[in-house]
């Protein structure tokens, strides 16, 4: 569970450390005029970036719990190391792609370059949904080489990390397509959603990276 | 000035008033209507588990005399009773019910930051209770597994509701938490994002802090239910090896091989525990308000009660495995587990103490939700005085799986935050109905309730030192126990039924005051928070009407010196307070 | 006011309640006073705490009630008292804390000396394993578990050989000798519990835990299983019976070791023809049962059961009750069986007869019979073929008034109340769910269908 622990207590010392330096010095008892200045809201942020901050930290803490529990249950006895395709490697190297393709169609979104938007939007969208092909690929090898869901618990690990990641990014495709269908239906109204996907799509590479790793170091 | 444009913007763009009855009452995107489903859904259910409750003490105090209990629908009433109680009627009740109508009235806003996505998390919700009470009727019944589900037994057929009622219970769970993630994300950006000009954290009233609380150790600790669930469904579904280990059950071999059974417990607890100060946090919040409006005075040392509510949530997550120190867990971790257990009961006594200090040199009005809160610093010091018995490891060795255990959480996680709901309901109905209940009928409530359940709980502790185990169906000729601890059973299920039954008066209230009660004052306790301000009672479709409110002061100006009044609402501007007046704090 | 003087008399009361209450700690039968010491100092420090919180409060209430033209007093903070509260708690706490993190320490250290039992748990039984004289545990494995083979040893480990294999509900050991509790489950996650002992583990499926204890009185103590484990958990019952030294030594012998066990002879069916003849003047010549004579059809019935019945007989655990009309006449009958060995043959020759369904003789109503019988299905199985691993024999095309009046004697205490009848004493818990005589009969009705 360390590995769980560590990642809540991130979350959770920056939230608390927040909240504390706001209430330390404070003697909430005195009334005082509303002081504009003193008053900005917290994060001076859009409404939506902060949801999407608490999602993605609620999904920081599925995913912490899954990896404690692999490396929990990796110390048992019938754990058989699962060699992982090597399609896993140029996998990485798309989704890297995309999320630098998100972040580019991002850029043009605040620079106001509307021109780019569109080419940028299909460009990730294809690149995510190659994505996802090859990670169904690499499922099918496996399959093919006899390495079953329920041959082995590392084999039940990595389709079910695997395939919870991809739920994730499937989750995130809707969000894209949304985006996609107004922009091509004449809206301008994309920069927040862009903007939003485009943190998405990094964390969801944050969160392979870490898993891509553990796996392959186990 | 940016929250506030985003406050006006979202009015604006989505609270066009509902026009019809089904936009206003059915797929209402009002925070105050969503919440009254969730509170009227939640409490119906909570109504079933009582019904199961009271079917499973027919059977413990008077065993073999009603044939249509079995031990297989014992189990399964045990395991439904357990799971409706914790998640869909408290967790939901508080978060879903408390949690929607309070957030936006108590801190000046329109209503939640993303009102579609609230409606959604309602019904998102009502399916998951429907799934649940679904799996009454498929073959095999309800799974019968306990409220904790530990594996292997909650997918082996020794257990009842294997075939299906295991698949819906964890199929219900997971559809729960996606409706509180969606209600949860709420929550939680609108106290961020939303508050009125001038309510800065520190002047938010303590419901909002527990209810903020709860909801961030809520999203943080349902995944945890979610991965749990998620494996063993795979386990029980595709014979897959998450927990599962090799065995050999009622003469067969089912194909598993070397899972870790404690690795479900681990990952259960993590969320367990948790979310027993879900239920607590906001119980905590709500009473801090009640005990200081009803006392016309302050809350005793407002920001000790802040951060104890940030210590027990931030500790919350580091004592989970005080429910496995028998689990056969590596017993070494019992020291580090005990001594966090011990260390959390410091900021909530605290708490305890602030309330009663609350009441000290205070100015009583001993009215239906006074009394509601009194009674629950009563159960609540009961309660959390016995967790350091269980909290403390070598106490928890004779003292685990015993009655003990039940008449332990049920004091501290079923009466005492039922106390607060009930409470709670009396304390905000005129505000959400615009009627005032019967006091005479709410306070034959809270006595009934009060002693009911005190005479049901005290007694089974002491079955508990006896060495009576829960869970079970019946104790038959056990040599260590005398006739009497049946004897006391079956008194504890007469007081039981007598609770479950005397709970008619509060629905009697309900009708009667909806129905003939006399309109309630705006403001009929004289409180300060901001709900008690708003221009129509019950308020209206954006709360406000055209000016959102102001804050100047914190919400316990009770008694301020040099008022003529006992109470400074919260929006009362600062200048109309003499300057240099003396704060009465001690330096 | 009535508010105030209630809390005072509900912290009265409970104070009282708990001076007088005969509900309190069993007799503690083990060296874990120190784990009454600790609940000790833990009920003194929070009854402290309890009395004079609501205490306080309850004053509160009364000096400070609402009165007219009365105003509160205004006080947001106040640090010093706020500090001093903290502090005392704190020390409360580790007066607590302190106390039991010293006696957990003792519990998790096993002495070296310790003598090892291993207690197995299934669903809905316990049984024990003694290391025999090398000290030493041969290895065991759940997918070696069958009817033959119920620890799962193997049978090629040499430390497996001599170890005493207990199949039965009750283990002994020897007063005031340490003793470690190896525990190890089947199936499901069960407890190991003896009231008396204070002490408490689970056991889990594909792993070894355990606890320790040094019994310091002699006598019996129920183990109670206080894990949920499923629909019969509470019918979990076994017992530790701690025995003066010679006591306890001579009762091992009398158990069989591994290597015993598997030296011993399968029946020989041509032998037992010989000793069947007693049974075949009241069982008949084919085991089909004679019902003017009150003997029941054992033609079918699985060989486990009709040894263990007969072994219970023999040793007065069944057939000892004075209602037990029929049961004592199988008493000088079973008598007639030298030793196990003739018991194997004569059993071995049963299993040679034909297996006929006999004719049904009771009636009911089939339906609710059905509904009863889900309970029954977890043990017996769901066509009531008999489930070994669940020591529950065959109940399909037996005969019916046989079944019946079993029911009825484990209902009324007849049967199952010898305490070394483990497997009937569950019965009667399972007889015990089915509330008058119409249930009976609907539910041996139901098995006429089967």
């Amino acid at each position: 569970m360390e590995f769980g622990l560590i990642i809540l207590a991130i979350i959770l010392a920056t939230l608390l450390g927040w909240i504390l330096k706001q209430s330390f010095n404070t003697q909430p008892w005195i009334a005082e005029p509303v002081d504009e200045a003193a008053y900005q809201a917290p994060f001076n942020a859009k409404p939506k970036l902060v949801a999407l901050t608490t999602f993605l930290a609620v999904v920081t803490s599925f995913f912490a719990l899954i990896m404690s529990a692999y490396t929990l249950r990796m110390d048992l006895g019938d754990w058989v190391p699962l060699t992982e395709p090597q399609l896993l490697w140029a996998n990485t190297g798309i989704l890297v792609a995309a999320s630098i393709a998100f972040q580019w169609t991002r850029n043009a979104a605040v620079l106001d370059a509307t021109a780019r938007l569109k080419p940028g939007l299909i460009i990730t969208g294809v690149l995510t949904t190659l994505f996802l092909l090859g990670q169904y690929a690499a499922w099918q090898e496996l399959y093919a080489s006899g390495q079953y869901v329920t041959g082995n618990p590392a084999n039940a690990f990595f389709f079910l990390m695997t395939g919870l990641h991809a739920v994730h990014i499937l989750g995130g495709m809707y969000v894209w397509a949304r985006a996609t269908q107004r922009l091509f239906g004449g809206s301008d109204d994309v920069e927040q959603s862009i903007e939003l996907c485009t943190i998405y799509w990094h964390f969801l590479l944050l969160v392979w990276l870490v898993m891509f790793g553990l796996l392959l170091s186990t | 000035m940016a929250y506030v444009a985003i406050a006006d913007r979202d009015h604006e763009e989505e609270h066009h008033d509902p026009q019809t009855f089904i936009t206003k009452y059915v797929w209402s995107q009002d925070h105050k209507v969503i919440a009254i489903q969730y509170g009227a859904t939640a409490i119906f259910v909570g109504v079933i588990a009582l019904v199961l409750s009271a079917m499973m003490r027919l059977q413990l105090g008077f065993p073999d005399t009603f044939s249509f209990i079995t031990p297989e629908n014992y189990y399964q009433f045990v395991t439904m009773h357990g799971m409706i109680m914790v998640i869909y009627l408290l967790t939901a009740l508080f978060l879903g019910g408390f949690g929607n109508y309070l957030i936006p009235l108590m801190v000046g806003s329109r209503d939640m930051v993303f009102p579609y996505m609230n409606m959604l998390s309602f019904w998102v919700y009502l399916l998951s209770v429907i799934i649940l009470l679904a799996s009454f009727f498929v073959p095999g019944g309800a799974t019968g597994a306990g409220w904790t589900l530990y594996p292997p037994q909650a997918i082996m057929p020794g257990t009842p509701g294997t075939d299906w009622g295991i698949i819906l219970m964890l199929a219900s769970l997971g559809v729960f938490i996606v409706a509180f993630t969606m209600g949860g994300l709420n929550y939680v950006t609108t106290v961020l994002q939303a508050r009125c000009r001038g309510m800065t954290l520190m002047r938010m009233p303590l419901s909002i802090w527990g209810i903020f609380m709860a909801t961030i150790l809520g999203l943080l600790a349902f995944p945890a239910l979610l991965v749990s669930a998620i494996m063993m469904l795979l386990d029980k579904t595709i014979l897959t090896s998450f927990f599962m280990p090799a065995i050999s059950s009622m003469g067969a071999d089912p194909g598993y091989t070397g899972g870790s059974p404690i690795l479900f417990q681990h990952l259960f607890w993590f969320f367990g525990h948790p979310e027993v100060y879900i239920v607590a946090l906001p119980a905590f919040g709500i009473v801090s308000d009640l005990l200081s409006t009803h006392a016309r005075k302050n809350i005793f040392g407002y920001r000790m009660m802040v951060w104890a509510i940030i210590a027990i949530g931030g500790l919350s997550f580091i004592v989970w495995a005080h429910h496995m120190y028998v689990s056969g867990m590596n017993p070494y971790f019992g020291f580090f587990f005990a001594t966090t257990t011990l260390i959390i009961a410091v900021p909530t006594a605290i708490k305890v103490y602030n309330w009663v200090l609350t009441l000290w040199e205070g100015n009583i009005h001993l009215r239906v939700p006074m009394l509601f809160a009194i009674g629950f610093i009563f159960t609540f010091i009961h309660g959390g005085l016995t967790g350091l018995f269980l909290g403390n490891v070598t106490i928890d060795l004779p003292l685990s799986d015993t009655y003990f255990v039940v008449a332990h959480f049920h004091m501290v996680m079923g009466v005492s935050p039922i106390l607060v709901v009930f409470g709670a309901i009396y304390h905000w109905w005129p505000k959400i109905t615009g009627r005032m209940y019967n006091e005479t009928l709410g306070k034959w409530h809270f006595w009934m309730t009060f002693l009911g359940t005190y005479a049901i709980y005290l007694p089974m502790h002491y079955l508990g030192f006896q060495g009576v185990p829960r869970r079970y169906f019946a104790m038959g000729d056990t040599d260590f126990l005398p006739a009497s601890a049946q004897d006391l059973n079956a008194a504890i299920t007469m007081s039981a039924l007598f609770v479950a039954a005397t709970q008619i008066l509060f629905f009697a209230n309900v009708i009667w005051s909806l129905t003939r009660g006399p309109k309630a004052d705006p403001n009929p306790w004289d409180a300060t928070s901001l709900e008690w301000q708003t221009p129509d009672t019950p308020p209206k479709h954006g709360n406000w009407g055209h000016d959102l409110p102001e804050v100047h002061r914190w919400a316990y100006d009770y008694s301020v010196p040099g008022y003529a009044d006992d109470f400074i609402p919260q929006n009362v501007p600062a200048d109309v307070a003499p300057a240099g007046r003396d704060h009465g704090v001690e330096h | 006011m009535p508010l105030a003087v209630v809390l005072v008399l509900l912290v009265v009361g409970s104070i009282v309640f708990h001076l007088l209450s005969p509900w309190t700690f069993t007799d503690l039968a083990s060296n874990w006073g120190m784990v009454d010491f600790t609940v000790d100092i833990t009920l003194y420090v929070t009854g402290f705490v309890f009395v004079a919180v609501n205490l306080f409060m309850a004053y509160s209430v009364i000096k400070f009630r609402h009165k007219k033209g009365a105003r509160s007093t205004y006080e947001p903070e106040n640090k010093k008292l706020e500090t001093w509260l903290t502090a005392l708690t704190a020390v409360g706490v580790a007066a607590m804390l302190t106390p039991g993190l010293f006696v957990w320490a003792k519990f998790v250290e096993v002495p070296e000396e310790a003598h090892v039992v291993e207690a197995i748990g299934q669903q809905w039984h316990w049984t024990f394993r003694y290391p025999g004289d090398d000290g030493k545990f041969g290895e065991v494995d759940a997918e070696r578990i069958s009817g033959d083979n119920p620890f799962g040893m193997d049978p090629d480990d040499p430390n497996g050989q001599d170890d005493v294999l207990v199949y039965g509900a009750e283990a002994h050991i020897p007063v005031d000798k340490p003793v470690k509790f190896l525990l190890r489950s089947k199936d499901v996650l069960h407890n190991f519990t003896v009231a008396q002992f204070r002490v408490k583990m689970d056991l889990v499926p594909g792993m070894q835990t355990f606890l320790w204890l040094t019994p310091t009185k002699t006598g019996r103590f129920e183990v109670l299983c206080e894990e949920h484990c499923g629909m019969a958990h509470y019918t979990m019952r076994g017992a530790v019976v701690v025995d003066e030294l010679d006591d306890y030594t001579a009762w091992l012998d009398e158990w069989p070791t591994y290597a015993e066990l598997n030296a011993t002879p399968a029946g020989d069916a041509v032998a037992g023809a010989a000793q069947y003849a007693v049974c075949a003047s009241c069982h008949g010549q084919q085991g089909e049962g004679v019902a003017a004579l009150n003997a029941p059809k054992i033609a079918g019935q699985d060989a486990w059961y009709l040894k263990r019945q007969l072994l219970n007989y023999q040793n007065g655990s069944r057939g000892t009750h004075e209602d037990d009309v029929y049961g004592r006449q199988m008493v000088p009958m079973s008598m007639t069986l030298a030793n196990e060995g003739a018991i194997d043959n004569v059993v071995a020759h049963i299993q040679t007869f034909p297996d006929t369904k006999p004719a049904s003789t009771i009636e009911g109503d089939v339906a609710n019979g059905e509904r009863l019988y889900a309970v029954c299905a977890y043990c017996h199985g769901k066509n009531g073929e008999g489930i070994q691993a669940m020591n529950a024999p065959r109940t399909a095309s037996m005969t019916d008034w046989y079944i019946e009046r079993q029911l009825q004697n484990f209902k009324d205490g007849i049967r199952g109340s010898h305490l070394k009848d483990y497997y009937g004493f569950q019965m009667r818990f399972m007889a015990n769910t089915l509330h008058d005589e119409q249930a009976i009969k609907d539910l041996v009705a139901y098995i006429n269908t089967l």
